[in-house]
């Protein structure tokens, strides 16, 4: 029973202690990102990777003296993808005074929507979250900065155009997806889509976890007989339905997969690049390493005497972190700049935000144009093909169908 | 519920029933009060009411947990469902019908119960584990009809926006202003649970848990009893559903998957089965044992390893070391943070003459 006790009272002075050494001052000069991550949850494959990548920009960014005179500093809170520790980390953040959140994960962004607006501090949820919240106007402080699931699929059809030949009418295209929220989105724009070129539509679902879509596929390839197949796919899922399209003998290079089922860990999971010969890969952020702030990040590694960190290699993800770092950067250097140097608030970097234009990064970071009205950034992808054993770019930076987008924006808006 | 004598020492049974079992209890009660209405909204900051938040919704979910599975000793992991059903019925009356808080509030609990004594049906024929399977499946099926039916999910998104609940023209969105409004609820939730298990129909849980044919030979009406049970406890969390949707300020399908259910399960199990007290405890660890971790590893972390390293390595060893205390704290007390507690009032009891 003492031996109990004494477990019990040292707990609790242990915990007690801990939180008052927590409370860090905030060095004047200073500015706060709050930095969501997922390295141990569902999609830890996609945090191990974009994690390192944001933090290596942070680092970089510090080590050429800041943004405008000030230091950053990425707060990072892993919450493994679950909703009460991404509200708590959230609120952390605002403690510290963070001027903008990468949220991280659909629900989680779902669930800060509110939050965020009543706080005036924006958050990012590039390639996730809602396709609505494009709209500017009415989720003032949302930013996908990315193409959204809507923008993404209207690219894929338009990849399957012209793969097909320029025509898709008499066509037949088949859209796998994981059954979920995410999955489900881009179905109607899909099926305006598939109105106006006179296409076949057929979607095949996939249960979570996704492991499972022998019968899909076998659906898809021989009884459907599909000329094109868009794949929605997260997690291990990915890798499945490569193995299993191969495994039937469908040809990969009539595959899209969106970006999340597009990273080198899921080219590996299927079994090589060998194997996945063909398949076609869309992207919000440029892949491979030849873009100039990557030689930078090597080298400032290098000065330290350090190697480049083995994340690096896994160069969707990791550059996907470089990008939305970057872009976080890149709006409060707006917001300082209008302040002519004074320290930005949340409300500022959100208009920030919304001068973002032409900032490439030398061609890692699409073109995007963030308007108060269009906080997707006009809907940029590229399109990356498996091939010769490496990815290699199929596509420029394009985007497609945006009226159809649009109208689905201004539909949700109205609701 | 908090002060108990270590002896027997009761002549009467309103004596043993009594909800103060001692005249200091009156005072300690209020003391809580004071200190959780008046000295902690004022005393610390938005985040930390924030993590309060937290736990005050895990705490009204875990008592209608604890009613089912440790009062009546059905096993359910179908909670994170119910929580769900609730959420989505109170969001659909917020935004159909513009109907105000309580009425949404109510109508969520409601729901809940109706769907939970459905899916409690099979527990008349099977238990244990095999009924830990038949909810299960409740769980599955009604987080696929969320998903699929857009009459209830609002759309593919599967997500409905709740404006925050208002009293007369206040707005309740601050954290400050939710705190009032949560602890109100698990004030409720908790004199709610402590009156139910003292009543005839806690005595018939009970009765059912220790030995349902015992139970049905007194006679007690197995299937009404197991039912209710099912409803209760799917009325706690429906309301629970409810209150996280109101805190989010939105109803989403993702937010009450099964791993909800099996970490209120959890809460439970470390709290304490068949105790109030328990599943308060339960749901403070659950909550904030990550939380002290990680701060505790940011802290400590530092000195050992280089940054990189060790924001990889928290993320990791903290599910680690997560494991580790709840096996721990399992090891040193199976019966759960309420008996340990209790164990350390006895001591101070008869202190200083331990043994």
């Amino acid at each position: 029973m003492k031996r109990t006790l004494a477990i019990v009272t040292a707990l609790v002075l242990a915990a007690g202690s801990l939180l008052a050494g927590s409370v860090h001052a905030q060095s004047k000069g200073e500015l706060v990102i709050g930095m969501q991550c997922d390295r141990t949850g569902a999609t830890q494959i996609v945090g191990v990777a974009l994690c390192p990548g944001i933090h290596d920009y942070i680092a970089l960014v510090n080590s050429k003296g800041g943004v405008e005179g000030y230091r950053i500093k990425a707060l990072e809170v892993d919450h493994e993808y679950k909703v009460p520790p991404a509200v708590e980390s959230y609120e952390r953040h605002k403690k510290e005074g963070a001027v903008s959140i990468m949220v991280y994960g659909t629900p989680q962004i779902y669930a800060l929507t509110a939050k965020l607006t009543e706080d005036r501090i924006p958050g990012t949820s590039p390639g996730f979250g809602s396709a609505a919240a494009a709209d500017g106007v009415k989720y003032p402080y949302i930013f996908p900065v990315a193409a959204t699931y809507w923008s993404q699929a209207a690219a894929a059809v338009d990849l399957a155009k012209k793969q097909l030949g320029g025509a898709l009418k008499g066509k037949k295209i088949a859209y796998i997806f994981f059954d979920n929220p995410a999955g489900r989105e881009p179905i109607q724009v899909l099926e305006d889509i598939a109105e106006r070129e006179g296409f076949q539509l057929r979607t095949f679902a996939v249960p979570p976890p996704g492991v499972e879509m022998g019968a899909q596929v076998l659906d898809i390839a021989q009884r459907f007989r599909a000329d094109f197949v868009i794949s929605h796919l997260f997690g291990a899922a990915p890798s499945v339905s490569i193995k299993e399209l191969k495994r039937v003998g469908y040809p990969l290079r009539k595959v899209v997969g969106l970006v999340w089922a597009s990273a080198e860990d899921n080219i590996n999971g299927a079994g090589g690049f060998q194997v996945a010969d063909g398949y076609f890969a869309m992207q919000f952020a440029g892949v491979g390493q030849d873009y100039p702030v990557l030689t930078e990040i090597k080298e400032m590694y290098k000065k330290q005497g350090k190697e480049p960190p083995k994340e690096m290699n896994s160069t969707v993800f990791y550059n996907r972190g470089v990008l939305i770092a970057a872009l976080h950067v890149e709006a409060i250097r707006n917001a300082i700049k209008d302040k002519k140097g004074a320290r930005p608030t949340g409300a500022d970097v959100k208009n920030g935000f919304e001068k973002i234009s032409n900032f490439t990064l030398g061609g890692l970071v699409p073109p995007l144009k963030i308007t108060p009205q269009d906080h997707e950034g006009g809907g940029l992808v590229q399109i990356w093909q498996v091939k010769n054993g490496k990815f290699e770019k199929a596509t420029e930076w394009f985007a497609a169908y945006q009226d159809i987008v649009a109208k689905h924006t201004r539909d949700h808006g109205k609701k | 519920m908090i002060h108990r004598e270590c002896g027997v020492l009761k002549t009467t049974y309103e004596a043993d029933m009594a909800l103060y079992p001692l005249p200091i209890a009156k005072y300690t009660v209020g003391a809580l009060l004071v200190l959780f209405f008046g000295v902690v909204p004022l005393a610390l900051d938005d985040y930390y009411l924030s993590i309060l938040n937290l736990v005050a919704i895990a705490i009204v979910g875990a008592l209608g947990l604890n009613i089912l599975v440790g009062y009546t000793g059905q096993v359910s992991i179908g909670h994170g469902a119910f929580m769900s059903v609730g959420a989505y019925t109170a969001a659909n009356f917020a935004t159909r019908l513009d109907a105000p808080w309580p009425v949404n509030l109510l109508a969520g609990g409601l729901m809940a119960a109706a769907v939970g004594a459905v899916v409690g049906i099979p527990s008349l024929r099977i238990k244990g584990l095999y009924l830990a399977i038949a909810t299960l499946a409740g769980q599955l099926i009604i987080e696929w009809t969320i998903n699929h039916v857009t009459f209830i999910s609002g759309g593919v998104q599967a997500s409905i926006e709740v404006a925050r609940p208002r009293i007369g023209s206040y707005v309740l969105s601050s954290h400050r202003s939710m705190y009032f409004f949560l602890l109100t609820f698990v004030v409720i939730a908790i004199v709610g649970t402590l009156n139910l298990v003292r009543s005839r129909i806690g005595r018939a849980f009970v009765a059912i848990r220790d030995r349902d044919i015992a139970a049905e030979i007194i006679g007690i009406n197995i299937f009404r009893y197991k039912l209710l049970a099912f409803a209760i406890s799917s009325f706690y969390a429906g309301v629970a559903g409810v209150l996280y949707t109101y805190f989010l300020g939105i109803a989403n399908y993702e937010q009450f998957q099964i791993v909800v259910s099996i970490d209120y399960l959890a809460m439970i199990i470390i709290g304490g089965l068949g105790s109030v007290l328990g599943s308060i405890f339960g749901a403070i660890f659950i909550t904030l044992l990550p939380i002290v971790i990680r701060i505790a590893m940011e802290t400590f972390g530092g000195m050992l390893f280089e940054q990189q390293t060790v924001l990889n390595l928290i993320a990791n060893l903290r599910l680690m070391l997560f494991g580790v205390l709840i096996i721990v704290f399992l090891i040193v007390e199976p019966e759960g943070l309420n008996r340990l507690w209790r164990n350390i009032r006895s001591y101070f009891r008869v202190w200083p003459f331990a043994y």
